[in-house]
């Protein structure tokens, strides 16, 4: 039951990375400047009136004051209200968290499904025209940026040849194009990782022992060189999650999703501090627990791996 | 005398480095390609005025490619896209630049310095690290864009703060493997101040790791500061920026889709190049790495 207190002890260490996080992200966005209570109530306001919305705000407040305030609401799981629209900032994430999870898992999976296998046959035929031609596509992937490949796919599949919608988020179909192109990236890194780590196993003595003592070629490269070939890569699954969520804000303004990259974008353009507060801290947290998970399951295939040290 | 072939153990690391990556076709594929796009990018205003960026010529307006003078054609506004990609060049690839050099220099520093003194020095620093690896980059990006507004070097800031962890660590990586090493205690005992230590004996042995990620990471730089650029971030639009061309031709590419392919391939060739260059690299100071 190791894994258990392993697991605890580093969901503990997220709260110091989250006080720390939020302290430091509240000092600088608290340099923004604070005109947003004359845009929110239009040029004519006097003021007094102004004043009062600030003082609403909380924007008088030394910074210290408003992050202790701050953090006392977090701790009641109430992260404030917009700046802009006044919604409640956790509800807001709430509903838009399901369509980013739902692209960043199927990017994921789809870059380690189709990366890994690809990564794996080109280092086992290594020099072979296949080698050359995903490591090739696996260059072009990774010098690509996501937002031109999106637009460019979106002109040919959903413009010009009209296959699947152009934008949205309410049928399944519009799920098929997004996860592709913000998992694009992610599939040339693990193409490039898996063919690199397998070339580095395939080399070790405990593969030639396995075929000296007769394995079959299927055996050798399946039981003893994918599965520890496999650990760094799973390693790097966590921290393409990560990226993927980050990449999510492209791939959502490009497809017209709802999601949380949608909400950023909009707040960071309108400078709405409470959405951008919340959303970095609710992610620091989501990614946090995936490299949790991902080191669980490093643990699990990999028995050299001590979780206690 | 006749002149007699050098062993190998006679030329420096740094030759052999040189060497190595010199017989690298892709990476030397890599610096020629990055090379010419420099020299287009900094010799073109001799041939191209700025006014160019912005001139419009609406009766000429969609241009394709070659027609009325364009080499690239002209956009909604009859503005010519050569100049303006030539223009934008500069932006996204200075800035990408300037965001490796800040995210070099103080990753440097901190990762040196908690590699190089250790104790408590090491565990302040790199607990700072670890936080400020613990937020995505692109989003904490985003949240220092938030505080500060839009501005090319607001981006560059935005960008580098997210990049510091990454140089940190390398750093530090260097310094510990270094730190102990003969030479380094032999010039403590002769007394070398710390800073002497750190610049010429730590640092030209521990470069090699991180000139190799400082290539790959201004590859991603390139792409994130195009994104920014396309999200309308950092570099608005009508100042040309790769991305903000993309973006701003956007609405027109189904008709016009030259105005998307081509700064769009421009990006593509020049991360490629750097991308190129990196591994190259890596596989010149690593040799071991190279498969």
């Amino acid at each position: 039951m190791s894994w258990i207190k392993y697991a605890l002890k580093r969901l503990l260490m997220l709260i110091p990375v989250i006080l720390c996080v939020t302290l430091i992200l509240y000092t600088i966005l608290s340099l923004a400047p604070n005109g947003l209570a004359r845009q929110k109530l239009g040029q004519d306001a006097s003021e007094e009136q102004i004043y009062a919305l600030e003082e609403e705000m909380g924007l008088h407040d030394p910074i210290i004051v408003r992050y202790v305030k701050y953090m006392a609401g977090v701790c009641r799981l109430d992260f404030g209200v917009s700046w802009i629209n006044s919604n409640n900032v956790l509800n807001e994430f709430a509903h838009r968290l399901p369509y980013t999870l739902l692209i960043a898992v199927l990017s994921v999976l789809f870059a380690v499904g189709v990366g890994v296998p690809l990564g794996i046959f080109s280092a086992i035929k290594q020099y072979s025209l296949f080698d050359y031609g995903s490591t090739f596509v696996a260059m072009l992937l990774f010098s690509m940026p996501a937002f031109w490949l999106g637009t460019m796919c979106q002109l040919l599949f959903c413009v010009t040849l009209g296959l699947l919608p152009v934008a949205g988020d309410k049928t399944w179909t519009c799920f098929i194009l997004p996860p592709l192109i913000l998992g694009a990236n992610t599939l040339a890194s693990m193409i490039r990782m898996s063919r690199t780590s397998m070339l580095d196993v395939i080399k070790q003595d405990y593969i030639r022992t396995a075929r000296s003592k007769g394995a079959a070629e299927g055996a050798v490269i399946l039981r003893h060189a994918m599965r520890n070939s496999l650990i760094p890569v799973i390693t790097q699954v966590g921290i393409c999650f990560a990226g993927a969520i980050g990449g999510a804000v492209v791939t959502e303004s490009i497809f017209g999703i709802n999601g949380v990259g949608m909400l950023l974008i909009n707040a960071v353009k309108s400078r709405d501090v409470p959405i951008v507060m919340g959303t970095v801290i609710f992610v620091t947290i989501i990614v946090g627990v995936i490299n949790l998970i991902v080191d669980l399951i490093c643990a699990v295939i990999d028995p050299r791996i001590d979780l206690a040290s | 005398m006749a002149k007699r072939k050098k062993s190998l153990s006679e030329y420096s690391t740094g030759q052999l480095v040189l060497y190595r990556f010199s017989k690298n076709k892709l990476a030397m594929f890599g610096v020629v390609l990055l090379a010419a796009m420099a020299l287009v990018i900094l010799l073109g205003p001799l041939v191209v005025p700025e006014e160019s960026v912005s001139m419009m010529h609406i009766p000429e307006r969609f241009s394709a490619p070659g027609e009325n003078g364009f080499l690239f054609g002209s956009d909604e506004f009859g503005r010519d896209l050569f100049a303006r990609i030539l223009y934008g060049g500069r932006i996204s690839l200075f800035c990408s630049l300037a965001v490796i050099a800040i995210a070099f220099v103080v990753g440097a520093i901190i990762g040196g310095a908690a590699g190089f003194f250790g104790g408590k020095v090491d565990s302040v620093l790199m607990r700072f690290i670890d936080i400020l690896m613990a937020v995505p980059s692109a989003l904490l990006a985003m949240a220092i864009i938030t505080a500060l507004g839009n501005g090319v070097w607001k981006l560059v800031v935005a960008l580098a703060i997210g990049q510091i962890a990454r140089f940190a660590r390398t750093v530090r990586a260097s310094v510990l493997t270094l730190r102990n090493m003969e030479y380094v205690e032999a010039a403590k005992c002769y007394g070398s101040s710390s800073m002497r230590i750190i610049l010429k004996h730590i640092l030209p042995n521990g470069i090699g790791p991180i000139i190799v990620s400082a290539t790959l990471t201004l590859g991603q730089t390139i792409l994130s500061i195009s994104s920014m650029g396309y999200l309308g971030l950092g570099v608005a639009s009508p100042t040309p920026e790769w991305g903000t061309i993309i973006s701003e031709n956007k609405v027109n590419l189904q008709d016009f889709p030259h105005l998307g392919l081509i700064p769009g391939i421009c990006i593509c060739l020049t991360v490629m190049a750097v991308n190129f260059i990196g591994d190259g690299l890596r596989d010149a100071f690593d040799p071991r790495t190279k498969n």
